[in-house]
């Protein structure tokens, strides 16, 4: 085989130096310690299904590539899907830093003083986010919200030794309870549901009713997963605090352009989903955990991720960041780390740091209001077809709700079929995780779903109801 | 060669705070949708009080911000970054074109099936390749990161003999004394405890001292192999029998496999799980820290046989199918007996994306000839530092490396009082990242050193000649090398002010709260 672009000692000549100086005649010596009953032989290793066997030109890969996503279907509008991942508008800015390969192909920041500006980065991230939230610190981050809470939850069972329950709400995402659970698995704990009043919100009496003494956390969503805004919010951090539980939060990051943030509503852990801020749905990854504390020194000892923290060079002279409370992580710790997280999503916190540098917290209020209004607009539009049903619940949304196709007098899957074929994408499909609910589907609004594309996603769905 | 790196004692972002400057218009409702909706109404004890503290910055100001923060960075396609055990090889740029296109990039995870299809295609390519590759049966393209795959292998294990009613009873991962750090958190987070076992001096597993923990305790054992020492695991074949015949599962740690494609598989060495860095071994970069990838393909072994359960009915979030008579590729699970979903959806498209093209371009022999030469790599290496003095090479001293060697600086350190630390700041001195350094734990002053198949063999030179330089200055005057580095944009850092509780910072916010702002 030829040299290879990647490979730059795979010339001939290259290879003669190296094997010269090993005193080798041929590479296979060097695998010689592996048993030959382990070995697989060349021409069968050749023949296994492993891209196209032989190396091709990019062009190639390219075509292949290019062929392959043309099979995509193209559709007239953005989805109208969220429910934890929202399609929102990244700036170019955003893509063309990370495609910085000082950034982009680095390593975690080992050997500080080489690496000072990825620091800074992700210290800026930690403490932008630290404003939007109005928390005190944020770790560097983790896989996505759904761990974040996983995480989040273990946590607390560290922090209040020997409970071994955790309330969340009805609510609260079925993927993020779904990752909770996976979590939880090897541990005791109990997780308790709590219901909805009728305006969609976290039933309160429910909640005193069935918090006790063996309670780590309660878990809020806020907004939760049908878009309804937790106004009592403060409310149930007091009462978990009454029973002697962590308040753990989940947030839509952008939502907090309006709405109240966690550092002042009683959180003592906020977890979310920071792909809202400069990321692409990507199909759900790569994501941003979010993970913030309040500066406890029991709940700092407790956490889990890389934190990076702002000090001098030796002589006091020069600003300069370093990572630390290491001994808290894997590679110090091993079996007694708060976590085993290692990699995490650095560039995507870049990406956040990018994301709300530019747009300020002026930018990120209007945003919000942008998101609010396009939802209301559907939610007003939609409310005037025949047989849908969009205030299920009374309480005041955020940019996604549930819409009841029940009188209608079909199935979801098929008007969501029907809707495709005219180039629609509806909302997710609630029957899988909130049967009471019937045939609804959550219908998400951003700032990317215009005016014109509500009104394509209206009419069609008339059609589609109509015919 | 002279290296100096920019220094630009940038400000924070927050210290460029402009009066009322903007850095990106924001999409608004139009005045139809304006009038129609009325205005917003939100409860006002939910409402935000106080805008956040964010700064208020043009788009230029970012983009040089930002630009001058890379300059102050350093990656693959700066220069060399031999960490060990991070297999940090060149990103090939056709990755990104891959996995930043937009019609990738703007998909909704629960998109329909049926408009994702060119996208499943792909996945549905790299589940088969990475089982292929690995000897395994059935792989996950799920988890986001390689302990993330190591928690899932480890909650795999867990439900395996949860499964078979015996759980009460296998309490126990053991993993070697060299492992990753990430192999005992893991298993510890899955609810095992954790018994480490240790090297014997030819750097392999002390099957004796094996002998003496394996017991009907043992629900597995987790190694990397090669191992940290860059050694083949001679043993592997009594340490699958010990391990087999008490019904533990082995699991494999997949950092490593960049030095054995094309020689030995995971699968045929009796590994029941393994997982695989695609942002190590198969071209995706590491960004800084993530995002990365981590699939875990399993064996299809029994699980219990009256129920028809199998190992891969054990894999968690969603496998992609495909349906021939159809043509169609489709998601399955998570099913009954899955361990579930380890993080909401999918799993880390953009960096599976890289890997598959990289794969793609490279096929079966190309992946075989990257093991060659980044073997070929190590070893050229390995015998240009054993002639330097005050270094060793510590464990099977005559047993040729595969993808990294841990080189000791301990004599060096012992003599001229120069650590390994000094070390790795006198390379930065000369414009190259240091190795990994004081790992794995059993050797002393420890140089892990990775250069894979992506170095050149001028800087691989350059790099020990480096070093020579280094042995010199320790030899002669020793001082001088606690003042490296002095070529980087900033020089030592004060860790120890870094951490203390008092001038702690890892806020903004926190830091002005303690500076009295």
């Amino acid at each position: 085989m030829g040299p290879h672009p990647w490979i730059p000692n795979s010339t001939d000549e290259y290879r003669r130096i190296i094997m010269e100086e090993l005193g080798i005649r041929s590479i296979d010596e060097l695998f010689r310690d592996i048993p030959e009953k382990f070995r697989i032989k060349r021409d069968e290793w050749d023949e296994l299904e492993i891209g196209f066997k032989e190396p091709i030109s990019e062009y190639e890969a390219w075509r292949f590539i290019d062929e392959s996503l043309s099979m995509n279907k193209k559709l007239k509008t953005i989805p109208f899907l969220g429910g934890g991942v929202y399609p929102h508008y990244v700036p170019a800015v955003v893509k063309h830093i990370l495609m910085r390969g000082e950034f982009l192909t680095s390593y975690t920041p080992y050997q500080a003083e080489i690496s000072v500006g990825l620091m800074q980065a992700l210290f800026e991230y930690q403490s932008l986010m630290a404003e939007l939230l109005d928390m005190d610190i944020v770790n560097a981050s983790m896989y996505d919200w759904g761990s974040a809470t996983g995480e989040a939850f273990l946590m607390s069972l560290r922090v209040k030794h020997g409970r071994r329950k955790i309330i969340i709400p009805h609510t609260m995402n079925p993927f993020h309870r779904r990752v909770a659970e996976t979590y939880l698995y090897p541990h005791n704990v109990s997780l308790v549901e709590v219901g909805v009043t009728e305006k969609g919100t976290v039933d309160i009496s429910e909640l005193e009713e069935k918090i006790d003494g063996e309670t780590a956390a309660v878990y809020l969503q806020n907004p939760n997963f049908l878009g309804f805004i937790e106004e009592d919010a403060a409310t149930i951090g007091d009462i978990a605090h009454k029973h002697g539980a962590l308040f753990i939060m989940g947030v839509y990051p952008l939502s907090l352009g309006f709405l109240e943030a966690p550092g002042n509503l009683g959180a003592d852990i906020v977890v979310g989903e920071g792909q809202p801020l400069g990321l692409y749905p990507s199909f759900g990854g790569p994501l941003l955990g979010i993970f913030a504390i309040r500066n406890d020194r029991k709940l700092i000892r407790q956490m889990p991720g890389r934190l990076i923290g702002l000090t001098t060079t030796k002589d006091g002279k020069e600003r300069a960041f370093a990572m630390i409370l290491q001994t808290r992580e894997q590679h110090i710790r091993r079996e007694k780390a708060t976590s085993n997280i290692c990699t995490n999503e650095a560039l995507s916190a870049i990406a956040s740091a990018v994301y709300l540098s530019l747009l300020g917290p002026d930018g990120l209020k209007k945003l919000a209001e942008t998101n609010y209004y396009h939802a209301h607009y559907a939610e007003k539009k939609l409310s005037s077809l025949e047989g849908v049903e969009t205030r299920i619940y009374s309480g005041e949304f955020f940019n996604e709700f549930p819409v009841r196709f029940d009188d209608t007098g079909r199935e979801y899957y098929e008007i969501h079929k029907r809707l495709l074929v005219k180039g629609i994408h509806g909302g997710i499909y609630l029957g899988n995780y909130y049967s009471e609910l019937g045939e609804s589907a959550l219908y998400a609004f951003t700032e990317m779903h215009t005016h014109r594309d509500i009104d394509l996603l209206v009419d069609a769905l008339k059609d589609v109801l109509s015919g | 060669m002279v290296f100096r790196q920019a220094k630009w004692n940038e400000p924070l972002i927050f210290e460029i705070d402009g009066n009322g400057r903007i850095g990106h218009i924001v999409p608004e409702p139009d005045e139809v949708v304006r009038r129609i909706v009325g205005g917003i109404n939100i409860p006002e004890k939910i409402k935000r009080k106080k805008p956040p503290s964010l700064p208020r910055v043009s788009e230029v100001e970012v983009v040089r911000h930002y630009t001058r923060l890379t300059q102050m960075s350093y990656g693959v396609d700066t220069g060399p970054v031999p960490l060990g055990s991070c297999t940090m090889k060149y990103n090939p740029r056709i990755g990104f074109e891959a996995a930043y296109d937009p019609r990738i990039t703007w998909l909704h995870p629960l998109q329909d099936e049926d408009t994702v299809q060119g996208l499943l295609k792909l996945l549905y390519l790299l589940q088969k390749w990475l089982a292929n590759i690995t000897g395994m049966d059935k792989c996950t393209l799920h988890p986001a990161a390689g302990a993330h795959g190591e928690l899932t292998g480890m909650l795999i294990t867990r439900k395996y003999h949860d499964l078979r009613g015996q759980l009460n009873v296998k309490k126990e991962i053991i993993v070697p004394d060299s492992a990753h750090g990430t192999n005992p958190a893991s298993a510890s987070m899955a609810g095992f405890t954790v018994v480490e076992v240790p090297s014997g001096s030819d750097g392999n597993i002390d099957v004796e001292a094996l002998k003496t923990v394996v017991s009907e305790k043992t629900a597995g054992l987790m190694i990397t192999n090669p191992s940290t020492l860059g050694l083949f695991e001679e043993n592997i074949a009594e340490i699958e029998e010990l391990i087999h015949n008490v019904d533990g599962l082995l699991y494999y740690d997949g950092a490593n496999l960049n030095g054995i494609m094309g020689y030995t598989r995971p699968g045929d060495m009796g590994f029941d799980i393994a997982h695989i860095n695609i942002h190590k071994t198969f071209g995706s970069p590491h960004g800084g820290g993530g995002p990365g990838a981590g699939p875990v393909c399993v064996k299809d072994r029994v699980v219990d046989e009256d129920k028809g359960v199998r190992l891969g009915d054990l894999l968690p979030g969603y496998i992609v199918e495909y349906d021939e008579d159809n043509d169609k590729y489709y998601l399955l699970g998570p099913g009954k007996h899955s361990i579930g979903l380890l993080k909401a959806f999918f799993g880390n498209i953009g960096p599976l994306v890289w890997g598959f093209t990289y794969i793609l371009m490279l096929g079966a022999k190309g992946l075989r000839l990257v093991t060659e030469q980044a073997v070929l790599n190590t070893n050229y290496f390995a015998s240009k530092i054993r002639k330097v003095k005050g270094f060793s090479i510590p464990y099977g001293e005559k047993r040729p490396r595969k993808h990294e060697v841990v080189v000791s600086a301990e004599k060096l350190y012992e003599e001229t009082g120069v650590s390994a630390l000094d070390v790795a700041k006198g390379l930065l001195d000369a414009g190259f990242y240091a190795p990994t350094i004081y790992f794995p734990l059993i050797v002393r002053e420890a140089l892990m050193t990775e250069f894979t198949e992506s170095e050149t063999l001028e800087n691989i030179d350059r790099y020990v000649e480096r070093l020579r330089e280094i042995s010199e200055t320790a030899y002669t005057n020793p001082e001088e090398a606690r003042k490296w580095p002095i070529n980087t944009s900033v020089g030592r850092i004060d860790e120890v002010k870094a951490n203390h509780p008092k001038t702690m910072a890892p806020t903004w916010r926190i830091y002005l709260e303690k500076m009295g702002k």
